[in-house]
């Protein structure tokens, strides 16, 4: 019987590689390596079993959760998302209309949701349906509407935010996403001015992080922004966060949705 | 219990891909709270692999294997339709097996 530790060899295979080629080829290298295990797929399952469970104090799955096609369809739903809404006549990105779904068909409270730090209880259970969810639009491309003055008029605010400086650095959003060929120490920034390209920037998020062994939806990345910006942090599906949402989604119009995808 | 893992088998000529996602904390007992308590170690200690209930593969791993561990091997001779399972147990005893078919 042979014993091995494949995560051994796993590292010993990337440094040897790494010596020879450039950086950027390198880390793409390890990337492709650890896509063909992406953990995310875990999250995915659990979040599935998680749509279809009923739960909360009114004991109802999520099934008849309308994502913006319909209630209940979640192929494509993401790639439109965040969008208008007629019943709570708002612009909802996944997740604050997944909190509206989670109160009213399953009793559970929106607010206290929002107040939990990420990763725990309710937001674990959040970030495990945004990864099936996003999961079912795989290669599908991004494809926000923006038909509704209150879409366009989140687009306009989204843009502002993304480019508003401030905070004891003098950042805004734009400072690293703002132009071509950036990147902190070894991480390519994506220019979320325009489309970045198939599979980057929004068309990415949740994406399963290597580094923490976490799933993060598109809230807690901009959140973790935030913070790097030394801002205070943004409400939880707060309208800023959404806003964000919507300017980078449209840029990002016609690009690949790889979601949930994996980070370093 | 533990969340299930994912097993993908697939076979190309004699040998067989196996890929396996396990969902797992690994904690390696060397890490510490926000409260500066150290947080007990938590991982798997023992893989094992057969193929149609013979062993083909048995593995011990540490602490210093990732979180949510992803391991892949090859067989030699599986078929479309055989049966692998893939099965680990933890330092705290606890168990999980999970089964998939080769296509």
């Amino acid at each position: 019987m042979r014993r091995l530790l494949l995560t051994t060899a796993l590292a010993l295979a990337c440094a040897s590689a790494f010596a020879q080629k450039s950086t950027a080829d390198g880390i793409a290298e390890y990337r492709a390596m650890l896509a063909d295990g992406n953990p995310a797929e875990l999250f995915e399952a659990k979040g599935e079993e998680l749509w279809k469970k009923k739960r909360g104090p009114k004991n109802a799955s999520l099934e008849r959760c309308d994502l913006g096609k319909g209630p209940g369809v979640v192929k494509g739903a993401w790639v439109e998302l965040p969008r208008w809404f007629a019943d709570t006549n708002k612009v909802q990105d996944l997740e604050s209309r997944l909190l509206t779904c989670m109160e009213t068909l399953q009793g559970l409270s929106a607010a206290e949701i929002a107040k939990t730090p990420f990763g725990r209880g309710e937001q674990a259970n959040m970030e495990a349906l945004a990864a099936w969810i996003s999961a079912e639009s795989r290669g599908s491309r991004m494809n926000l509407p923006q038909g509704h003055a209150e879409e366009r008029r989140m687009y306009e605010l989204g843009k502002r935010a993304f480019f508003f400086r401030g905070g004891p650095m003098d950042f805004s959003c734009a400072s690293c996403h703002g132009e071509d060929g950036k990147r902190i120490r070894l991480q390519d920034l994506p220019n979320l001015t325009k489309n970045p390209g198939d599979g980057i920037g929004f068309a990415a998020w949740p994406a399963y992080r290597v580094s923490s062994g976490e799933l993060w939806s598109m809230q807690r990345r901009l959140n973790d922004c935030y913070r790097q910006q030394r801002f205070p942090y943004p409400g939880y599906a707060s309208d800023v966060t959404i806003a964000l949402g919507v300017y980078m989604g449209v840029n990002a119009k016609g690009a690949e949705a790889i979601a949930p995808a994996i980070k370093r | 219990m533990a969340d299930p893992m994912r097993i993908r088998a697939q076979a190309q000529g004699d040998k067989t891909t196996v890929r396996v996602l396990m969902s797992h904390e690994m904690e390696t007992g060397q890490r510490k709270d926000a409260a500066g308590k150290v947080i007990p170690a938590w991982f798997i200690q023992e893989v094992s692999a057969t193929h149609n209930g013979k062993p083909v593969m048995s593995a011990q791993w540490g602490p210093s294997v990732a979180k949510n561990p992803f391991l892949q091997f090859t067989i030699k001779g599986a078929k479309a339709g055989d049966k692998v399972a893939i099965s680990w147990k933890d330092n705290r005893g606890e168990t999980r097996s999970d089964e998939a078919t080769v296509s």
